[in-house]
């Protein structure tokens, strides 16, 4: 694999333009992957999910270089009619199409980053090979006091052009002191057998607010690693909601960062699988300062041979006096054969806080089954019913309410 | 100091001489040394051979690394891995050359002056003849067909019983320490209950002869045979001292169809200074296998000693029916860390679990509660049910949560609850308006806390073992 990295690129490097520095950067980044290589379970946090034999069992030979020069049409059918929003179109790990029509021009500063996120670890290599792979880099900074005043919406499209492909993309946002975004993550792939790996990085200064809905719906053989990082400043908010239902396998990490007083982080994901599916949350909520509060609350319905995961870790610093933690995972295995691993974790210095978490995994309740019947429902309408019921629970979090009806009805929960 | 002292006792009158001094084994880790301890206790051959057969995995073993508290590298070669009982003349001879401090303590507890005595091992005199109680015990057990002895005893007398069970719970090639406990273990004890016998007393090491100085590999080995049933009561609510700063003992528990093991534990040892120098590392591997259908494993501990505690003791649910069970108090002071919790490994069907686990930490501590709950495939309708609480003292210390849940099966269930908290302003002045201290006010919202562990404990250590949670705590506070 070793080589194939290396030829694939200088392939990639030769046919891109990046200044040294960036080239620079970009080979520091493919040394530390090349070290690390891809994580397995032997790191604690890949335990429940070895992408490293998910890929060689699922993908085999993987091709890392991935041609940006080649041009692919957008289909206008795909974009979303019901609400009016902005967009960013994402083909095959390149942007294709950026437009914020509704928004006032200059409130909104749109650059492609020179200097990268410097968020490459020893402990996450995959971080490495996006730095080392992915594209030209956006970043979206929405300044002072400006409210977007429609969702964005991110279209990740992937095509047949590609497959068995190693695709990275990453995108940044800067909110600034009092700004506010909505964006949705839509994922379309009509692809086979490529390994995405997406990095969002979102900055929030004083009083900002993201609200960042991802759905995963569409059936594919993808393999997906998805990577949130989100810094906090004072009195910001973060809501993160996560419907992870379509591709093979993914695993969606969010991490939150809470660095001034009175911010707030929650997450909220739902799990739907069936087949042989493989999907893992995992949340990491660091409070660093006093008065901050995080909420997560994760549900999975559980079919087939399909295994969900959940790994969340609260950590409180010693500083972070009087922090309110919350984080609930829920499971529900319909079929002998699925399974459900949780690792819900906390680590507290800090002796004047409230933090709890909570597991349950298990069947539905046979009790409330029996009770539908007996008002002469049908054991499947009335399973259906419960699941719902279920479910709709994390998507009434959702704060707004255009985008939670448009949401319940893409994923079919009334 | 020391030196001194054991200058002062040479003249000791009754002048035991130190040829028991030369039992002592070379310094070091060798298949010399293991064949030294085999030969020594006259063992039959198969044990040496599973002894070096433990040796050759050891070889190949590194150390755990994963676990939360960190120590500094232990010289493996640098330990005596036996030596014979101490003779009187380097054991304190009063209760005054003692650590006024533990005297203290003695005295907060309750503990008979001769007790004390027992336990510092000093020469007790002719009334209180610990050995005569333990015979009157040891009739009575004999009796019912009860085996309870050291587990050299056993090796030589039962060496069936023996052959047939040890190591196969903890077999030789685990992991790191217990694999070094199956080379090197010294002495611990054995316990076999036959079938449908009820055990009529809680068995503790406190009434075998000698127990006090089984060293630093101990090993026990607890089987219940059909039908039978056994309360099992390990250490003791006094401080204990002892020089061996690493001690890796292994307890395996067997529990046959319809049998029951209570194991209870109150774990005192010397936790270091209040800078954090010296102190024990306890690491411990307990576990229990419910072999038998409707078996039923139920570990309790108080743990407040140690520099470092890292133990998970746990049941294997193999029978159809059985029962695994875990109560925890684990209390941290000053510089102690902890890192415990337990596993419970489903794999027959209609198998429940249940953990309880209470930490607290205060000072400069470090606590970590660990779980694992893993329902396997073929353990329908398994339900586990875990609540783990933490209290934190103070911002200079820490308590962690991190369990593991695995469910494989879909007609089986899981619940598992954690919080963390710090002591309410109110309940503390609550208290206090009613004409308690401080440190009375907390010593009293601790133990309401602990109680649901408290309780599973056998009467009268139940008593000695809230006395213990209040005095960890002492200095905590204010």
């Amino acid at each position: 694999m070793e080589q194939k990295l290396k030829t694939d690129f200088d392939k990639f490097i030769s046919t891109s333009n990046f200044s040294n520095q960036e080239i620079k950067f970009k080979k520091e980044a493919l040394d530390n992957f090349l070290k690390n290589g891809f994580p397995s379970r032997k790191l604690e946090n890949w335990k429940f999910s070895d992408i490293k034999q998910i890929i060689q069992k699922n993908i085999g030979e993987l091709e890392f270089y991935n041609d940006y020069n080649i041009e692919n049409k957008i289909n206008d059918d795909i974009f979303i009619k019901e609400i009016e929003h902005n967009k960013i179109v994402i083909v095959n790990g390149k942007v294709q199409q950026l437009s914020f029509e509704y928004e006032e021009s200059d409130k909104i500063n749109l650059t492609t980053l020179d200097n990268f996120n410097q968020i490459s670890n020893d402990d996450n290599s995959l971080l490495s090979l996006n730095n080392s792979f992915s594209n030209k880099i956006y970043n979206i900074l929405v300044k002072k006091n400006y409210s977007f005043k429609k969702p964005l919406i991110i279209y990740q499209i992937t095509n047949k052009k590609v497959s068995n492909t190693n695709i990275n993309f990453q995108l940044n946002f800067d909110l600034e002191e009092s700004s506010s975004i909505k964006i949705i993550n839509l994922s379309d792939d009509n692809s086979e057998k490529n390994f995405i790996n997406n990095l969002f990085n979102f900055n929030l200064g004083k009083n900002a607010i993201l609200k960042n809905y991802k759905i995963d719906k569409k059936n594919n053989t993808n393999i997906k690693y998805d990577y949130s990082s989100i810094a906090q400043k004072e009195n910001s908010i973060s809501e993160t909601f996560i419907f992870s239902s379509g591709s093979d396998y993914i695993k969606n990490e969010v991490s939150c960062n809470l660095e001034g007083q009175y911010s707030s982080a929650f997450i909220n994901g739902i799990h739907s699988l069936s087949k042989n599916k493989h999907h893992e949350i995992r949340t990491n909520t660091n409070h660093s300062y006093e008065n901050t509060k995080s909420y997560q609350l994760i549900k999975s319905v559980i079919d087939d041979s399909s295994k969900s995961v959940y790994q969340g870790k609260i950590y409180v610093d010693s500083k972070a006096q009087k922090t309110d933690g919350y984080q609930l995972s829920k499971a529900v295995l319909l079929n002998e054969q699925a399974e459900f691993n949780a690792k819900p974790e906390l680590e507290i210095y800090a002796d004047d806080v409230k933090c709890s978490h909570g597991s349950a995994s298990g069947s539905l309740d046979e009790a409330s089954i029996f009770y539908l019947m007996s008002r002469g429902l049908d054991q499947k309408t009335a399973k259906k019913l419960l699941i719902n019921g279920f479910l709709l629970d994390v998507v009434e979090k959702i704060t707004d309410e255009e985008i939670k009806k448009l949401i319940k009805k893409m994923i079919g929960l009334n | 100091m020391r030196d001194k002292q054991i200058e002062d006792l040479k003249d000791y009158k009754y002048g035991f001489s130190t040829d028991i001094e030369s039992f002592k084994a070379p310094k070091g880790l060798n298949e010399e040394v293991i064949r030294f301890i085999s030969n020594i206790k006259k063992e039959p051959d198969w044990l040496l051979k599973w002894r070096l057969k433990a040796f050759e995995r050891l070889k190949v073993l590194k150390e755990p690394n994963w676990q939360k508290p960190k120590y500094p590298k232990i010289d493996y070669q640098d330990l005596y891995y036996y030596s014979a009982p101490k003779s009187f003349k380097e054991k304190p001879k009063n209760l005054e050359d003692l650590d006024p401090k533990l005297l203290e303590t003695y005295k907060k507890l309750g503990i008979p002056l001769q007790e004390q005595k027992r336990l510092n091992g000093i020469a007790v005199d002719a009334v209180f003849d610990s050995v005569s109680v333990a015979t009157t015990f040891k009739d009575t057990l004999t009796a019912k067909g009860i085996i309870f002895c050291s587990i050299s005893e056993a090796i030589q007398k039962y060496p069936d019983l023996v052959k047939k069970y040890l190591g196969s719970v903890i077999p030789i090639t685990d992991h790191f320490f217990a694999t070094l406990n199956s080379a090197v273990f010294t002495d611990g004890s054995f316990v076999y209950i036959p079938p449908n016998i009820k055990c009529p007393m809680e068995l503790s090491t406190y009434f075998r002869i000698n127990a006090s100085d089984t060293g630093q590999f101990e090993r026990t080995l607890i089987i219940a045979d059909k039908g039978s049933y056994v309360s099992y009561l390990e250490g003791c609510t006094a401080p204990m001292r002892d020089e061996n700063q690493l001690h890796a003992a292994n307890v395996e528990l067997i529990a046959l169809d319809d049998a029951e093991i209570k194991y209870s534990t109150v774990q005192n040892w010397y936790p270091g200074d209040k800078d954090g120098n010296g102190g024990i590392y306890n690491f411990v591997t307990k576990r229990g296998l419910c072999k038998g259908k409707n078996s039923k494993i139920s570990w309790t501990q108080v743990e407040t000693g140690s520099a470092i505690t890292w133990k998970y003791p746990s049941c294997i649910l193999k029978g159809d029916n059985s029962i695994g069970e875990f109560y925890s108090i684990a209390i941290t002071n000053n510089h102690q860390k902890a890192d415990t919790g337990t596993k419970m490994i489903h794999l027959g069907k209609n198998t429940k679990s249940k953990i309880i686990s209470k930490g607290i930490s205060a000072g400069k501590s470090d606590m970590t509660y660990r779980g694992l709950v893993d329902i396997s495939k073929n353990a329908s309708n398994s339900t586990n049910y875990t609540q783990c609480d933490s209290l934190l003292m103070g911002n200079k210390c820490g308590a962690h949560t991190v369990p593991y849940i695995k469910n494989k099966n879909s007609n089986s269930n899981i619940a598992h609850e954690a919080t963390t908290s710090k002591i309410s302003e109110d309940q503390l002045h609550y208290c206090q308006q009613r004409g308690l201290n401080q440190e009375e006010a907390v010593g009293l919202i601790v133990n309401g806390f602990c109680k649901e562990v408290l309780q599973q404990l056998p009467m009268e250590f139940a008593v000695e073992a809230q006395k213990l949670v209040g005095i960890s705590l002492e200095g905590s506070v204010g």
